[in-house]
């Protein structure tokens, strides 16, 4: 009846484990009471829920996102806290299946739930706007790529107390994430959780491809796209084109796990390494499908603080091509040491050090643009500078592992730990934080207050090199990643430092929640009325802070790059129409959610062998999915009139605010 | 869009007619008979199987995305083609690529058998 | 692009210009169905090399050679190869407006659909139950059950979905909606006889060599 499903799944047993538990209950139950007492569980559904606007999406996707960096860390600093105690006669607090399930929980929550969400996210909230559209192409399928990756993260969730996670690293290499090895359920809740959000990834990609190839405003040109809508393009068909091969490997797997097949197993002909090939195949795009929409994020925040135009566009949109590309034939730098010939490692190797150049470029464009700008140190651009340092360094340790030679002596060392996470947390996390401070306004109405962001910057900078810097020294020392505990005691000191960096990030992440909850209460004084609150070069700061539901009331007509700048300029901005015509809107659906809930049951199903009800969950999603095709209420008009009233009530005070104001610089002088 | 858009000429360009359906299917006919006779027949050379299946499956796979697919370069065809072409290019990386890695470890890596069959190859 | 253009400039938002809004643009939904299934064809790619690196690891059991019977694959080939033509007919009847010719011409592409499905299951169950070369034999039996079966479970997915379009040309008859999904389903079942042209060329022709 329930598969192997029982009460002794839940380990009683483990005090750090039940502890948590109480904890997140005891949290849960707040929030639920506080919500029910507060009556908002009408207004999350209607306005949240079931929404189908990119914006609200976008901001959910963010959300999900800084509450799973919130239990991502906690792994992280607990097996920092371990390692820097667990020398030589000391066995730490963690034992070995625990810390194995933690250090894989770590890496699979940050880049597929960390990372990820806040990308699409970002995405989400960022490039109908840019391009000048008023909602992506599939507003349905949008709300059910959010609510697959969320039922992604509640599976991973529910694995921490029900059942045990995969203890086999971030990737689950067979053989030891066969049912041989791994009996437990640890590696079927890391296969149905991955399997599920990468379907919602991998729709949300084509959904953005098709919105920026079909839906850019009139007359924008591919050449006269911002940067970041060029990254963002290049992501989505990275993603479209990566999943698949995770897809299959992950599926390969869940067969040789559950039909006793023989793809990746030791016997009857099965081979292993096949599975690193296939995985790293999705593995090195992936890299890029995180790095690049943050690298198009970096370009405009440059340009916007520097007060120019970006320098060498073109070769911007290039070098991101380039790299969009280039990143599909170096996956082979992963696994130098599993044996290939030296035609191979040298191919791999050369083109891994190939991929650079094109980063180099984009390195020297973000410098070229601030030369001679007038820069204004705000927080965005302060982040945008860290990265600029620390993804240097990152990159070059890169270029230094791409030497096959090399790897054979650093591969699954603390220095290919302490690399990764220099580009990785220098090059994408500053990114989304940049990020989310330059577009928070455009979101949420208002910016966030500086003093606690900054408190936040410098524990974060601080705190990475004092974290990682140790283990690139550690890794040359000989330190392999992944240790419960140790024998050399001259490891322990640097370990010690590191664990010190990682409470001084912890600061930065306590801070940077301070800083949320403070200009969430001050919203008032930090207020953006114009909607351009930086001085703006692209179609986003054009609308209204936070955007209308319908984005543009009249869809901007475009000419040239930074048609806003340009408009400002000519004191063509924030024109008043004579007339409003009636705007097309998708109408809210709670499809995608119930869908997502009956895949959650599926994959839960899965995981315990519970086959009826597997079969339920996933006919109830595929049933829900067709009984939506028959809803042919799917949208509506706004009317012209109800358009103007918006509009009006934007535009009537902000012309007299402008009015005797330099309209370039509009935005930072009234803001 | 829907269907008001379309001119008469371009809806036989975009949707085909019974006669490219009728074309197709026969070439598609034709070609799967000779892929089939390729083997079973044994009247074609044994060196020559190999490419014959190889060029006859391509023929058939460009038969079918022109005739009932309805793929071409016409302008409103363009993006299909070059996403098209891309995953082309894709696949190919994934199937080679992948093709080439594991038959390199294999070489090196697996029992003397393969090693020596291969190292009259390589 | 240039309707598109002309609704978003709202010349004339009201009656009959509706229709022409963006958001029922058959071409953009076109554009995304293709797309994923580019997608799709990224999977079955993985699964082709997937075949391609372990089609030599029989592990002792037995080989294609021993197992494939041509004639079979080639019954299941015509089967496919005809439901794709009368699926194009069914496609010509719908620009033609004929709402009943398209049910019925989906039916015969279904019957022929689930022709082929049946012919699968029976071939799988006989190299299962007969002559004991199942999915657990071998990584090369892995390999190619993993591979063709996928191309069957796609096949019936097809099926599914040609029922419901059936039923939802009777209930809702030719709108720009359904038509727009038939040239989405259209797209879908002529891709997997793409699929299956590989499919019997690399893994059953190639297999008896």
């Amino acid at each position: 009846m329930f598969g192997k499903l029982s009460l002794s799944a839940i380990p009683f047993h483990e005090p750090i484990i039940m502890g948590t538990l109480l904890m997140v209950s005891l949290g849960m139950a707040a929030l639920l009471g506080w919500l029910t007492f507060q009556r908002k569980w009408g207004y999350l559904w209607s306005e949240w829920f079931t929404t189908v606007d990119h914006k609200r999406i976008g901001i959910m996707y963010v959300i999900l996102a800084i509450v799973m960096l919130v239990r991502g860390f906690t792994d992280a600093i607990m097996m920092r806290a371990q390692q820097a105690i667990a020398s030589a006669d000391a066995a730490g607090y963690l034992p070995p299946h625990h810390y194995d399930q933690i250090f894989t929980a770590h890496g699979v929550i940050m880049i597929f739930f960390v990372a990820m969400p806040f990308v699409v996210g970002l995405m989400n909230l960022v490039v109908p706007l840019q391009i000048g559209a008023r909602d992506v192409a599939y507003p349905f399928l949008n709300s059910l790529s959010y609510w697959l990756t969320a039922c992604g993260v509640v599976l991973v969730m529910i694995s921490m107390f029900v059942g045990d996670f995969a203890a086999t690293g971030w990737l689950a290499y067979p053989p030891l994430s066969e049912l041989k090895f791994s009996p437990s359920v640890g590696v079927d809740y890391y296969i149905w959780a991955l399997q599920l959000s990468g379907l919602g990834t991998t729709l949300s990609g084509i959904n953005f491809i098709v919105t920026i190839l079909r839906m850019r405003t009139p007359g924008m040109k591919m050449m006269q796209m911002p940067v970041f809508t060029w990254t963002a393009l290049v992501t989505n068909i990275l993603i479209v084109a990566a999943f698949p091969v995770l897809t299959v490997a992950l599926a390969l797997l869940a067969a040789d796990r559950y039909l006793d097949m023989h793809f990746f197993t030791n016997e009857l002909g099965g081979n292993a390494m096949l599975y690193v090939n296939l995985i790293w195949i999705w593995g090195h795009p992936e890299v890029y499908i995180l790095i690049l929409p943050c690298f198009g994020a970096f370009s405009e925040i440059v340009a916007t603080f520097s007060g120019k135009p970006l320098f060498g566009y073109k070769s911007m949109v290039y070098a991101t091509a380039g790299i969009g590309i280039a990143s599909f034939v170096v996956w082979l730098h992963h696994f130098f040491t599993m044996g290939s010939g030296a035609d191979v490692n040298a191919f791999f190797g050369i083109s891994t050090m190939i991929i650079s150049i094109p980063t180099g470029v984009k390195l020297f464009n973000w410098l070229f643009t601030m030369y001679r700008g007038r820069i204004r140190f705000t927080l965005p651009m302060m982040w945008t500078i860290a990265f600029m340092v620390t993804f240097t360094i990152g990159g070059m340790t890169g270029v230094l592992l791409a030497v096959p030679g090399a790897d054979f002596v650093l591969h699954n060392s603390l220095f290919l730990i302490a690399h990764f996470h220099n580009v990785i947390i220098g090059g994408v996390l500053f990114g989304l934080f940049a990020a989310l401070n330059y577009w928070f306004p455009k979101a949420f109405g208002f910016k966030l207050e500086e003093r606690w962001g900054k408190a936040s910057f410098w524990c974060w900078v601080v705190g990475f090199y004092m974290a990682f810097m140790p283990l690139y020294v550690l890794g040359l020392m000989g330190m392999t990643r992944r240790m419960n505990h140790y024998a050399n005691p001259a490891w322990q000191p640097y370990l010690v430092v590191a664990a010190v960096g990682a409470v001084i990030i912890a600061l930065g992440i306590g801070f940077m929640l301070l800083q949320f909850a403070v200009s969430i209460r001050d919203r008032a004084e930090n207020r953006d009325l114009t909607g351009d609150p930086w001085g703006g070069r692209t179609l986003e700061w054009a609308t209204s802070s936070p955007a209308p539901f319908y984005n543009f009331a009249v869809l901007p007509q475009v000419e040239e790059l930074d048609q806003f700048w340009a408009d400002k300029e000519h004191k063509r901005a924030y024109k008043r129409h004579e007339h409003y015509a009636d705007i097309h809107m998708p109408r809210n659906t709670g499809a995608g959610l119930i869908m997502a809930a009956f895949g959650t049951v599926f994959g839960f199903a899965m995981v315990w062998h519970i086959w009826w009800l597997a079969v339920v969950g996933l006919v109830a999603m595929v049933g829900t999915f067709i009984a939506r095709a028959y809803d042919t209420d799917v949208d509506y008009y706004v009317p012209g009139a109800e358009v103007e009233k918006i509009e009006r009530a934007r535009l009537v005070p902000l012309h007299k605010l402008i009015e005797n104001v330099d309209p370039a610089s509009a935005g930072q002088k009234v803001a | 869009m829907g269907q008001h858009g379309h001119s008469v000429a371009h809806k036989h360009n975009a949707h085909g007619s019974l006669k490219t359906y009728v074309v197709g299917f026969a070439l598609s006919l034709i070609l799967t008979v000779l892929s089939f006779a390729c083997v079973m027949s044994g009247a074609v050379p044994q060196h020559l199987v190999m490419p014959g299946i190889v060029v006859f499956c391509i023929a058939q796979l460009l038969v079918q995305l022109a005739f009932f697919l309805h793929m071409s370069v016409a302008p409103g065809q363009r993006d299909n083609l070059s996403i098209g072409v891309f995953t082309l290019l894709i696949i190919a990386i994934i199937v080679v690529g992948s093709l080439w890695v594991m038959h390199n470890m294999n070489l090196y890596m697996m029992h003397p058998v393969t090693q020596s069959m291969s190292s009259s190859i390589g | 692009m240039s309707t598109a253009i002309t609704a978003n400039h709202g010349v004339v938002a009201h009656g009959g210009a509706h229709d022409h809004e963006h958001h029922d643009d058959g071409s953009k939904t076109l554009l995304g169905f293709w797309i994923y299934l580019m997608s799709d064809c990224l999977i079955f790619s993985g699964l082709f090399a997937t075949f391609a690196a372990l089609g030599h690891a029989t592990a002792g059991g037995p080989s294609g050679k021993e197992l494939f019977d041509l004639k079979y694959v080639f019954g299941e080939t015509m089967l496919l190869l005809i439901s794709s033509f009368t699926f194009g007919l069914a496609m010509l009847n719908m620009h033609a407006g004929q709402r009943n010719k398209v049910i019925a011409w989906l039916f015969v592409t279904f019957l022929f659909g689930a022709g082929f499905v049946g012919m699968e299951i029976h071939e799988f169950h006989n190299l299962i139950v007969f002559e004991h070369a199942g999915p657990d034999r071998s990584a090369f039996l892995s390999a190619y059950f993993g591979l063709v079966g996928t191309h069957g479970l796609h096949v019936t997915c097809g099926l599914i979905w040609l029922l419901a379009m059936m039923h939802m040309v009777g209930k809702f008859g030719l709108n720009d909606t359904v038509q727009r999904r038939l040239s989405c389903l259209s797209l879908f079942w002529h891709f997997l006889d793409l699929v299956w042209i590989c499919v019997f060329s690399f893994v059953y022709l190639m297999g008896v060599l």
